[in-house]
């Protein structure tokens, strides 16, 4: 355990020796700001906790593409009570809506055996339309300043800190020096670029990131440390088995579903409140299905799940803050693709490192002769990355062994 | 230690379309092996789900100690004492060997999984039982002789004193078995209960104190294992119905029909699958297959028919098919009656005339130009039924709703309607009636009279010695042996099964 | 045979889309009624000008054109695969279509059969790619089209802004050249006025109604009557006794991916060449979703999605009036969602039924194991 997290440190730091490389050379410097680590942040969440929403589903063995459907009911739910009652209320309801959306998904897989990706489809169609009707009630005719029949009026913030001392946190009302602020601010190579990814991860953190952060430890102590857990896991290993020694297999497939739909709720909340300060129609932006495939990236574990939504939400932030960070993302890329290609020719796979550095090349081509992306391409920066990251990793993924079978009591296998 | 442990009364169960137990008693006592003894589709299964919970059974008593029971779910069965041993073994494969003991009863120590507590109780009765295992290993790395451990380990970890095993040898190798037997006699000297369902009659005469025998699903008689002889029980199992061949009359042609040569199929570890396996089969012969199952028996027609990637040579009829594609290897004219025929062999939801065209959409009379032909491929669904004696309503009835035996005639009337050159049949009689059974090797001597090829693989021994005209035998994925049915013995048989020739 | 066609066999077929249908309305009443609304005058009004010469007009017009999206997804539905990736082969393919056709004149009949071509081979390339990633690497079509949707929508995008636009004086509507005349296919009107319908102001429906009708012909052609149609079916059935049966799962894979984006491709195609004449920045989204619940609610079935395109349609085009009457337009999602979700709940209720049903027929029978 020691040399795995030695190692993982190792490729950290080798990461951001690349990054501060790059930035270097290219001189664009979003690519290791503090600002645009603070919104990879605010960027990961949402994809985080939707995936962590289909991980308990899917842990369950049904597979919940209704995500999206979910969190856009989380999204309206967020406005709505966000503005008339206050943002914690906001989220509170946006928990709520989008366990709501998951009971019929659960009802639907789980009681009438309806094939859990029809099921998931029909959510994400319905979802749109009803928080559509609702809005046009509630805000058409309304005086409220903003609200429309896309938007909800805007919603106070929640508050936010940061770690004392190290990036400018407060403690009881007194203002802490921001010491890796302040590094970060010098230009020194590597240094400065490592604190201000770190003042930006740490620093002006909402408390709802924080209390959002802290249910991934959570989870897993849940899914792989509980009763509650090995019981909901084996629902999508064995659920024969599970039904055979007496585990209630509906009941628990049931908690999974709606576990996952208040997740799914609570990111759209956080997408609404947090990461925005009202409801917005279409703010969701295909992130469940991004959410979904971080965790076939995370091979269904909450670690995995989270450093897969960590680089949707870092390619996010890239192209909502500047074009020119992600052209120069692309030599990150290429040289990416090289290291990738050199570890592959040493394991005797000779073939794919050759296609790997040919794609590194052309990558590199790209940088060199394209100095400026068009908007769109710059746009579909989450899509494509979730594309090739999917395309590398999926044939080495384990997914539950019954994740999608739709399950009868008594019937066979 | 004679007292009754478990009695079942009178016990009635049925399905629709099916009686499956008509009138079936059983007593087991403590500290005794008592086998349950039938032909596929007697009745064991079902009234070991009746006991277990699984089942309600539509009349009869259970009692356990003496009490009268009634179970509705398998975990009222488990807290009354009684576990099942799967014959189909239900476990997690990316679980640990301790967390598929311990699911739905798990020790806990605030709120958590007390890991500690569980492995020392499983290492405790591991030792007792004499049941090897690490409890930590996940159970996908396991072999079947190490699964059905963890089988046992469940039901003895919820405290059973009654324990069922449904077919526990029909995926174990010899030195399994013999494992497998030590920890029966153990659990016996426990003082438990031992329910031991099986239908091969030389194993039941080795482990059981007592034997009961089911027919159609009635109990026909109950005899101590020491005063019969398996002969006494295979009469007592079949009744006067006990197929028999004819002996044959015509001989095989001279011309080959498929020739393998260097047959090697590769695995995901060191060992191959199939390891250079080169036969040949004539017009009219029947080559028999013969070994315990997982040994390269499906490799083998997967290799055939183009399913599995393999080195060699195959020669069909005269030409290297060993490039074509599976398709192109069918049409040529093999027939193929698959191992698992509800997974490869049949489209569970579709009408029987779809299944008609299965596996011979690309050839007259299914199709024309790519265009199908429904009218015909319909009566011609027809006819098969007719002529193989599926019973079905007609041939819009879907797949499933048939009995194993007849689903089994449709595949076989529709894989001879080409009448192939060649008939690859893997377990062809396996799950069936008495009837059917007899129906199907009919059909097959008379397609081998004709002038057909047929490789039979099959697990049931008499049949091959009724049915081929050679018989070899497959251990760990090579031919251990070649034997001329006629002058060998059962016995013969099963050493080249079980142990490897020089 | 008889058995097909039995009074009990009708009215379970029949069972599950009229449970869905009352299920669907009652919580249609539920939500106007939580919002003060009544549902039966709600319900009128909808009928009432729904049933109008007009309304009906659009209704055929817009079942068109769900028709053939429903038709493609249902295409990988019967091969046990699901291309969600439908909306932005309609996208890609009817960009494509109007840029290419415009750029040249063709006799008209020619012109338009070119543009149908153009139109559905970009359908099938932009399908193609879900289908190598799947056979090549195996990633699940549904995450890949789902990304490739978004991917494609900003790719229309960037290409109409700057490659394919043609600026129009005095508007500011983004908009691919105009196609000549010769790539317009009129509409029917004429047809109608021989009958003694009135003109009608919204124009009459198109006449590329008929290639929908005559795309549902060809699926259930190829679906039902071509081996290939079998091995789809076959694939989806049981992948393993597909490959058993000689069906090679890749190769099929990739021929009904391309085959579903070659009739995606070709969704919007009533609407370009009979109405817009041109790729607008405008461009309706939200068709190809529209498809899948159409397919689902259809059950694949040429005849079921042609009923269910004309509902969906219905629905929307007769929910308009609400506005007048002060209720949301978008009730009408929430109906088609309700009938939808009821919908399939039904069918898999019908189904388990059946199965027993057949059992008990072969108990009947007298046939035992």
């Amino acid at each position: 355990m020691k040399s795995r997290s030695m190692r993982w440190s190792a490729y950290g730091i080798l990461g951001v020796l690349v990054f501060s490389l790059v930035r270097a050379i290219t001189g664009s410097s979003d690519l290791t700001s503090v600002g645009t680590f603070n919104a990879a942040l605010l960027l990961a969440i949402p994809i985080a906790l939707a995936g962590l929403g289909g991980l308990f589903s899917e842990r369950a063995g049904v597979v919940n593409i209704g995500l999206e459907g979910m969190m856009v009911m989380g999204t309206w739910a967020a406005g709505f009570w966000g503005y008339q009652r206050g943002p914690w209320m906001g989220i509170v309801m946006a928990v709520i809506f989008g366990t709501i959306a998951a009971a019929v998904h659960a009802v639907a897989t789980i009681s009438f055996g309806v094939d859990h990706v029809v099921s998931g489809v029909a959510i994400n169609l319905i979802a749109p339309g009803i928080v559509r009707y609702l809005s046009v009630i509630v805000y058409q005719d309304s005086n409220i300043p903003g609200a429309g029949p896309t938007q909800s009026p805007s919603v106070q913030s929640i508050g936010s800190n940061g770690l004392p001392f190290l990036s400018g946190g407060h403690v009881l009302g007194w203002q802490s020096p921001d010491l890796l602020g302040s590094i970060g601010a010098k230009g020194w190579f590597f240094i400065s670029d490592i604190s201000r990814i770190l003042r930006g991860l740490t620093g002006d953190v909402s408390y709802v990131t924080m209390l959002c952060l802290l249910l991934f430890p959570l989870s897993w102590y849940l899914l792989w440390r509980t009763k509650f857990g090995l019981r909901l896991r084996s629902a999508g290993e064995a659920p024969v088995a599970a039904e055979s020694l007496g585990v209630n297999v509906y009941r628990v497939k049931y908690i999974g579903v709606l576990i996952s739909g208040a997740l799914a709720g609570l990111a759209g909340g956080f997408l609404a409140i947090v990461a925005s300060s009202n409801y917005q129609e279409g703010q969701t932006g295909g992130r469940g299905f991004i959410g979904l495939a971080a965790m076939l990236f995370g091979n269904w574990r909450p670690g995995g799940l989270l450093m897969g939504s960590a680089l949707f939400g870092f390619s996010d932030a890239l192209q909502l803050r500047a074009s020119d960070a992600v052209h120069s993302a692309l030599l990150v890329i290429a040289i990416g693709f090289a290291v990738y290609a050199v570890a592959q020719w040493r394991q005797g796979r000779r073939v794919g490192g050759a296609v790997t550095l040919a794609l590194g090349l052309g990558v590199f081509a790209l940088f060199t002769y394209v100095k400026e992306l068009p908007g769109p391409f710059v746009t579909m920066t989450p899509y494509v990355t979730t594309l090739v990251v999917l395309s590398l990793a999926t044939q080495r993924l384990r997914m539950p062994a019954k994740d999608g079978v739709p399950y009868r009591k008594g019937g066979d296998s | 230690m004679n007292e009754l442990a478990v009695e079942l009364r009178h016990i009635v169960k049925k399905f629709p379309g099916v009686v499956a137990n008509k009138d079936v008693s059983l007593k087991a006592r403590r500290g005794e092996v008592h086998a349950l003894v039938g032909e596929n589709g007697a009745g064991k299964s079902t009234v070991m789900k009746v006991l277990y919970g699984m089942q309600r059974p539509d009349a009869g008593e259970i009692l356990v100690d003496g009490q009268q029971v009634r179970f509705r779910t398998p975990a009222e069965a488990i807290a009354a004492g009684i576990g099942m041993v799967h014959q189909h073994f239900m476990l997690a494969d990316n679980f640990t060997v301790l967390e598929n003991v311990i699911l739905g009863s798990e020790p806990t120590k605030h709120g958590r999984i007390d890991t500690a507590a569980a492995r020392a109780r499983i290492l405790e009765m591991a030792a007792a039982y004499g049941l090897d295992i690490d409890p930590d290993a996940m159970v996908e790395n396991l072999g079947v002789g190490e699964r059905q451990r963890v089988e046992i380990l469940k039901v003895l970890y919820r405290g059973a004193k009654i324990l069922i095993f449904d077919e526990p040898t029909a995926v174990l190798v010899p030195q399994e078995v013999d494992e497998l037997f030590a920890a029966l006699q153990g659990l016996r000297a426990e003082g438990l209960s031992v329910i031991f369902i099986s239908h091969k009659l030389d194993e039941v005469l080795r482990v059981a104190d007592n034997v009961t025998v089911l027919r159609h699903g009635q109990t026909v008689a109950e005899v101590a294992a020491d005063s019969v002889t398996a002969q006494d029980l295979a009469e007592l199992m079949v009744g006067a119905e006990l197929p028999t061949a004819p002996p044959r009359s015509t001989v095989p042609h001279e011309r080959v029909v498929l020739s393998l040569q260097g047959i090697t199929v590769g695995g995901q570890g060191t060992r191959d699958l199939l390891h250079d396996v080169s036969f040949e089969i004539r017009a009219g012969e029947v080559v028999g297959i013969a070994g315990v199952e997982g040994n390269g028996q499906h490799e083998l027609i997967d290799a055939i028919i183009g399913l599995a990637p393999c080195q060699g040579t195959i020669v069909y009829n005269g030409t290297d098919i060993s490039r074509f594609s599976v398709a192109r290897r069918r049409d040529s004219g093999m027939g193929l009656i698959p191992e698992d025929r509800q997974r490869e062999a049949l489209l569970m939801g579709s009408a029987l005339w779809e299944n008609r065209m299965l596996g011979h959409q690309r050839s007259a009379p299914v199709a024309r130009h790519g265009v199908l032909q429904l009218k015909a491929v319909k009566a011609d669904a027809a006819v098969i039924m007719r002529e193989y004696d599926v019973r079905a309503p007609g041939p819009e009835t879907p797949a499933h709703a048939l009995s194993g035996g007849n689903q089994q005639k449709f595949i076989v009337g529709r894989e001879m309607s080409r009448q192939p050159s060649l008939l690859l049949a893997s377990h062809p009689t396996r799950g069936v009636d008495v009837g059917a059974q007899a129906a199907i090797w009919e059909e097959l001597r008379k397609a081998r009279d004709a002038g057909m090829a047929i490789l039979l693989i099959s697990a049931d021994l008499e049949e091959l010695m009724a049915m081929s005209d050679v018989i070899k035998v497959m251990l760990r994925g090579r031919i251990s042996g070649t034997f001329d049915p006629q002058r060998t013995t059962l016995e013969q048989l099963g050493v080249a099964m079980t142990v490897a020739s020089a | 045979m008889s058995r097909r066609f039995s009074p009990q066999s009708i009215a379970l077929t029949l069972a599950a889309p009229l449970v869905a249908a009352v299920f669907g309305l009652g919580i249609s009443s539920i939500a106007l009624m939580i919002t003060h609304n009544s549902p039966l005058e709600t319900f009128r009004a909808m009928w009432d000008y729904g049933t109008q010469v007009g309304s009906l007009i659009e209704m055929v017009n817009l079942g068109a054109v769900y028709y053939i999206a429903a038709l493609a997804v249902a295409l990988t539905f019967k091969a046990g695969l699901f291309n969600i990736g439908v909306e932005s082969q309609i996208r890609l393919g009817a960009l494509f279509a109007a840029w290419i056709g415009a750029m040249f004149t063709l006799p008209p009949v020619l012109h338009v059969f070119v543009i149908l071509v153009v139109a559905s081979l970009v359908g099938a390339m932009w399908a193609f790619l879900p289908a190598l990633l799947k056979v090549k690497r195996g990633v699940s079509e549904v995450i890949s089209t789902i990304m490739l949707n978004s991917i494609g929508s900003a790719l229309s995008a960037y290409l109409l802004a700057d490659h394919f636009q043609q600026l129009v004086a005095g508007s500011n509507n983004v908009t691919t050249k105009p196609l000549p005349q010769s790539a317009w296919v009129p509409d029917l009107m004429s047809w109608l006025n021989r009958v003694g319908i009135k003109d009608v102001p919204g124009g009459g429906p198109y006449g590329l109604v008929f290639l929908a009708v005559a795309l549902g012909f060809l699926y259930s052609f190829i679906v039902n009557r071509t081996r290939f149609g079998f091995d789809l079916r076959a694939s989806g059935a049981s992948p393993t006794a597909a490959s058993v049966s000689g069906v090679n799962p890749k190769r099929m894979i990739i021929l009904a991916m391309m085959l579903s984006g070659a009739f995606a491709g070709l969704a919007m195609m009533p609407v370009m060449l009979g109405e817009s004449h041109a790729y607008t920045l405008g461009f309706r989204g939200g068709v190809g979703f529209t498809g899948i619940a159409i397919a689902l609610l259809g059950r694949n079935n040429a005849v079921g999605i042609a009923f269910s395109s004309l509902l969906f349609g219905f629905l929307e085009v007769s929910a308009r009036i609400l506005e007048l009457n002060g209720i949301a337009t978008e009730i009408y999602i929430i109906m088609q969602g309700a009938i939808l979700l009821s919908a399939v709940a039904a069918y898999e209720v019908v189904r388990r039924y059946r199965e027993t049903l057949n059992a008990r027929a072969l108990a009947r029978a007298g046939v035992t194991a």
